[in-house]
Order: structure tokens, then C-alpha cells, then sequence
């Protein structure tokens, strides 16, 4: 079992044409992910390595029934691609692109709230998902993550991801399914999302978390976690040790508060009953522990 | 990417909104002409990317020509959080009747943009924000229906503005929000917005920051570019694409992801030492970023050893390490290097380096064995 995705997703690659959704459509194709369309208006009827190319989502989604898509689309094409995606009618989206636009993403969030309240968006900005040995979407490399369960990832960090993935085979502990949801101003998908997923789903038994400096988004899951988590988690904040940030005006310090810095979020996570390693290895020994008991 | 307040004033006036006549000078003479041309009295104030300009000396009310050429020699140069006055803003004085503040900025937990007005503008208002919370109107705007003509005025109302100042603040702060979001700012912030004594609402000063991701969208925005605010070994990191934030310590540090980077100074500050740097060379972990990284991190006399911790998903060790030492081929380095490799083909890629190993090039099992290792060699420690 898993979240989001699982070996019967059928995935559309909005930007398959391009060279980054090709390598990554086929290598994600090689680990056995359903990769059963792509769309360029321009190369409609062609195929790549045949995997055949619609005009639109929407056609994408009539000729294969695809309820999910993933977007390798340039930064500035990602608002009208993550909007054709919905309207399309797919209800999970991956938004690999970096470099979007914070006033796209404000406004395409919005949008799929009131227009498409069914359909969940995971980033910009972000690795993607992986199912490890049923569905990876994105660009993670498949065969660092041990598939099986029972420990569900969700993290905030590309690179920090991986690392989370390695501690825990190295360790030989699987992992039900792995979230990227990205480090942008505003992403499709919170850790709240992915924690009341990873609550949901019966396989998966434990969950680890990596956060970043910065916002509030950890805070707003150590509060989830109290009230809503029977689940253990572990979890890494990076940024431990980083100089205060530039600060963004007066605004910026009075919309943050005392949030943002790690040790608040640290100490948020603590009093949710989170065991919070100081590294990712740290982590990674914390979730071997959990493991363990269960 | 913070614009200065002359930036800024010049961006609100493309939205239509009222600003000083002013004029920018780099030299005395030249603070001296713009006042001569603009007629007394002027305000000369230091163009910074820092706050509290005012309380460190580098805004200054001049009436004739002595004081303008005292208050120019005396702001150029002079050092604000750390930040050396090179320019100045000489502006039209305004006669102020009362002030005020305002802000939109995105609201990262409501998902929504936030607009703050306060009718106690001036200097302090995270003092107001903190001792008297009500002081500030807030309102949330959802991005898909944008600020209302009905809204803004109910939001200046609730901020209790006098009746007077109503109008004036409302037409501004629909043009603000433009602004805002048309020219896709993080932040753009008035403090103070006035009411002057004949009755009319005014922007005294401007902050902004832009959205460094809709350059795409703006051209004019790489000229902004280049005034912004960076040592020197940023400065070199930039030009080369790398993201590179300079710190204070010995141990250069070189990883690739902005997460793993970050855990990387974590990492090197936990096992005893000191961080020189975060550097993130992206993805690729090619042998031109390698390359790149290495040569702003040698140029730092400051570096005693260096740590670079690379984990391989889709890019495979094998071209992990042959990128190094492609690199190491091309920069001849001033400190010795801990080399952290993992992930895809890991073994490979450390078989390629074996060879080349030395007291001065390691390489560490672990992220926590890598550190070490690097703090030792920076405190002069060979194990």
C-alpha cells in the first residue's frame, strides 16, 4: 500500500518532448511507472519510444484514462500547464519545474481550491513521489529507496530526501511512499496533506519528516501531529546552524514572528511528540529505533 | 532582489503612484547640483539595503546649499549594519501632517496575499505589531479575486485613517496592490505613507523586493540585478551560477542540493568547526560546476580544508568523481579536501578516486566522518 500513487497510476507527461521530461518520463517508465501519454500541441500523433503524444491533457486523459500528470514544462509555462492539467481532468499533478513564479503559484493554488477541490497538486519545485517498487514520479532515482514499507517520507528537500531514503536502506527499513513536496513560497501539497495520508494508509506504520528553516509549515504539522497522529515520527530540521536569514522588511519579521528559525520548529515538533535527530543520520537512527518497537 | 528606495520609488511611479521629484548622486557635487535644481528644501538619504537608516545618521532634512554639502560628505561612506553608503536619493522635503504604514506581502500559511495598514506609520512598527497588535488593519486577498475598490476602502477604514486621508490612501493602495502583483514583488512596503499639509496622501519611502524567478516576465529587472548587494566571493559565485552564501569560519563547504548544503554546515558546526560558506553546485555535479565551486572556495584565504559532500541519484558516481578530479586538474588547490560520496554507483565512483588519494584528498564513509575529518585538517590535525 501507499499514498497518492500506486502501480495501477496512469501518468501523462506534460513536456515529454522536451530533454528533461523525456529522460526522466523514460527512466521513470524503466522503473515500471504506467507512463501512458505525453502532450505538445505541436507533436501531436508523433511518439516518444512509444509513448504516444495527444494535443492536450484533456485528450491525453479521454484516450487512456491517465488520472494523473506530471509537469516538466519551463518556469513560465507552468500556470496555464498545472490549470490544463486540471480542466483535463486528472486529480493528482506533479510540478517538477524549478523557478516558478510565487504570484503563479498563489494564484493557480487558489484556483484549483475553487474550481477543482478534488484535485491535489504536489509542488512546484519538488523531486516528485515515489512508491518505491510500484510508481515513481519525478526525478528520484528509483533504486535508492527499498520498497515494502513500513515507513512513510515526507520532505521539503530535494537532496535531503535522497538522504532520508539512503539512512533508511542502508539501515533495511522500506518505505511505503516517499513525498517531495518542495521548498517554494507556496506548495501544492503540505505535510499535513501528506501526514493525514500516511495516518490513513494501513501499511504504512511510521513516518519520517525533513523540514528547512524558514515559514511556518513545520509549526502548522507539529500541531496537526498532536491532535490528529497516533503514528511515531522522526524527523530533521536542516538549517540548524544557519546564520539569521535576510530578513524580508517589516513585514516579512511580523507575518514570521518568533517562527521560521529551526530550533522553534525543532522544539514544536518535541512537544507533538516527535523524535527530532540534530542530522539526517541522527534521524534515520531515531526511525531504526521506532521501527524496532513496532 | 531588494530594489533601493529610489528603485522603488520609481517602480510605484509607473502604478501611477504620487512620489517626490528627486534625483540620484554618487558625489557631493553631484548632491549638491540635484538639490540646487530641485530647489531647498531637500532630504538627502542614504540608499541602503538595510533598515534603521535614520537612526544611524544617513537621513538628513538640508535648507540650502552648506548643509546639503555637509550632509552628503558626511552620509557618503558611512557604514549602516554593515552596509557602506555608495549612493545617495536627494529629495524634495514634504511638509508631513501625519503617517502612516503600509504593506502587501504573501501570507505563506493562508496560501493568500496580506495587505497591513497601520495609522502609526513612522520608524517603529514592529513595535507597534508587537505592543498593540490592533494598531494593524490586516486584510487577505485571495489572488484569483484580487483587491476590490469596496474592500480597500472598508480595510483603510477599519485602520482608522482620518476621513481626510481616505480617498488619497485608497487610490494608492489599489495601485500598490497592482504593483505588487503585476510587477511580481515579495514584498513592497510604504513606511511612512503621509498625509501632507495640504491635505494630500504621499509616499515617503519605498521598499520592494522582486521575485527573482519573473525575470522572464520583466526584462528591465536584470538591470536591478546589478546593483544589488553582495561580497565579493558571492559576487564570483553568482556570475558562475553557483548559490553560494559566505560565512565566517575555515571549512569550505561544496554539496549539492540546497538541503543537503544546508545539512552540510549543520553537520561541520556540530562536529566542532566552522563553516566558511554554504555553496550548492545544483543537480549535475559536472566537472565546469565543480570546477567553478572549487575556485570560488580557493579564493577564500580565510578556507583551511575543504568538504565536499555529494549524493548521487540520477547523476552516478562514476561521473560524480571523474568530475572532481577533471576539476582538481584545472585549479590548483590552496587546502586539502574530504571527499563524502554516496549514493548511485557510490563504490565506483570512490574506485575512481582511490588512485588520487593523498593526505590532502580523502575520502570519508559518512556525512558525520567527512566533517570531522574536514574540521580536523582545518585545525591543522592529520589523521
Amino acid at each position: 500500500m501507499s499514498i497518492f500513487v500506486n502501480s495501477e497510476t496512469k501518468v501523462i507527461y506534460q513536456g515529454l518532448t522536451g530533454s528533461q521530461g523525456r529522460y526522466y518520463g523514460l527512466l521513470n517508465r524503466d522503473y515500471g511507472t504506467k507512463v501512458v501519454a505525453g502532450t505538445n500541441p505541436k507533436k501531436a500523433g508523433t511518439d516518444v519510444e512509444g509513448i504516444p503524444i495527444f494535443a492536450s491533457v484533456a485528450e491525453a486523459v479521454e484516450e487512456t484514462g491517465a488520472k494523473a500528470s506530471c509537469i516538466f514544462i519551463p518556469a513560465p509555462g507552468v500556470r496555464s500547464a498545472v490549470l490544463e492539467a486540471a480542466q483535463g481532468g486528472v486529480d493528482f499533478i506533479v510540478a517538477i519545474t524549478e523557478g516558478v513564479p510565487a504570484h503563479d503559484e498563489a494564484l493557480f493554488y487558489n484556483q484549483l481550491r475553487k474550481d477543482f477541490p478534488n484535485v491535489q497538486l504536489l509542488g512546484p519545485n519538488c523531486p516528485g513521489i515515489i512508491s518505491p517498487g510500484e510508481c515513481n514520479i519525478g526525478i528520484t532515482a528509483g533504486h535508492i529507496a527499498l520498497p515494502g514499507g513500513p515507513v512513510g517520507i515526507v520532505s521539503r528537500s530535494g537532496t535531503l530526501t535522497y538522504q532520508a531514503l539512503h539512512e533508511l536502506k542502508e539501515k533495511g527499513i522500506g518505505c511505503t511512499t516517499c513525498v517531495g513536496i518542495g521548498g517554494d513560497p507556496v506548495p501544492g501539497t503540505s505535510f499535513i496533506d501528506c501526514l493525514a495520508a500516511f495516518e490513513a494508509d494501513p501499511e504504512t506504520k511510521a513516518v519520517m519528516m525533513i523540514g528547512e528553516i524558514g515559514g511556518s509549515a513545520e509549526e502548522e504539522a507539529a500541531e496537526f501531529i498532536s491532535n490528529n497522529m497516533t503514528k511515531p515520527i522522526s524527523a530533521y530540521i536542516a538549517g540548524v546552524t544557519a546564520p539569521p536569514g535576510k530578513k524580508m522588511g517589516h513585514a516579512g519579521a511580523i507575518v514570521s514572528g518568533g517562527k521560521g528559525t529551526a530550533k522553534a520548529k525543532m522544539e514544536a515538533l518535541e512537544e507533538a511528540g516527535v523524535k527530532v535527530g540534530n542530522n539526517p543520520t541522527e534521524a534515520g537512527d531515531l526511525m531504526a529505533e521506532i521501527v524496532s518497537q513496532l | 532582489m531588494d530594489l533601493f528606495e529610489y528603485q522603488g520609488k520609481e517602480f510605484f511611479a509607473d502604478y501611477g503612484m504620487p512620489v517626490s521629484p528627486g534625483k540620484l548622486a554618487l558625489t557631493t557635487e553631484e548632491a549638491v547640483t540635484a538639490a540646487e535644481n530641485l530647489g531647498y528644501p531637500v532630504m538627502v538619504k542614504a540608499q541602503v539595503h538595510t533598515g534603521g537608516r535614520g537612526k544611524a545618521g544617513g537621513v538628513k532634512f538640508a535648507s540650502n546649499i552648506d548643509e546639503v554639502s555637509e550632509h552628503a560628505e558626511n552620509i557618503l561612506g558611512l557604514d549602516i549594519n554593515g552596509h557602506v553608503v555608495e549612493r545617495l536619493w536627494i529629495e524634495k522635503a514634504s511638509d508631513i501632517a501625519d503617517e502612516y504604514y503600509a504593506s502587501f506581502t504573501l501570507d505563506r500559511s493562508a496560501k493568500k496575499h496580506l495587505g497591513m495598514l497601520s495609522a502609526e506609520g513612522g520608524v517603529e512598527i514592529e513595535t507597534v505589531a508587537e505592543e498593540n497588535p490592533e494598531a494593524i488593519a490586516r486584510i487577505w486577498v485571495d489572488p484569483v479575486e484580487g483587491l476590490s475598490e469596496g474592500n480597500c476602502r472598508n480595510w483603510v477604514k477599519e485602520a482608522a485613517l482620518p476621513e481626510e486621508a481616505i480617498e488619497g490612501a485608497v487610490e494608492i493602495l489599489l495601485n500598490l496592490y497592482r504593483a505588487y502583483v503585476e510587477g511580481d514583488a515579495d514584498l513592497v512596503e510604504i513606511n511612512p505613507l503621509i498625509l501632507t499639509e495640504d491635505g494630500r496622501v504621499h509616499v515617503l519611502d519605498a521598499k520592494v523586493t522582486l521575485d527573482s524567478n519573473s525575470v522572464f516576465r520583466h526584462e528591465n529587472y536584470e538591470d536591478f540585478d546589478k546593483t544589488q548587494t553582495r561580497d565579493e566571493r558571492e559576487t564570483a559565485a553568482h556570475s558562475k551560477g553557483l548559490q553560494y552564501v559566505g560565512l565566517e569560519g575555515e571549512v569550505g563547504v561544496i554539496a549539492n542540493g540546497a538541503g543537503l548544503a544546508m545539512s552540510t554546515v549543520d553537520v561541520v558546526n556540530q562536529v566542532g568547526g566552522r563553516p566558511a560558506n554554504f555553496l550548492d553546485i545544483g543537480g549535475g555535479a559536472n566537472a565546469d560546476v565543480m570546477t567553478a565551486a572549487l575556485e570560488v572556495i580557493n579564493n577564500d584565504p580565510d578556507v583551511r580544508s575543504i568538504f565536499i559532500n555529494i549524493f548521487g541519484g540520477i547523476t552516478r558516481g562514476e561521473e560524480i568523481a571523474n568530475g572532481i578530479i577533471d576539476a582538481l586538474d584545472r585549479v590548483k588547490m590552496s587546502s586539502p579536501i574530504v571527499i563524502r560520496l554516496d549514493g548511485t554507483n557510490a563504490d565506483e565512483g570512490r574506485a575512481i578516486l582511490e588512485p588520487h588519494l593523498s593526505q590532502t584528498l580523502q575520502v570519508a564513509p559518512t556525512m558525520l566522518d567527512g566533517a570531522e575529518r574536514a574540521v580536523a585538517l582545518a585545525k591543522g590535525i592529520n589523521n
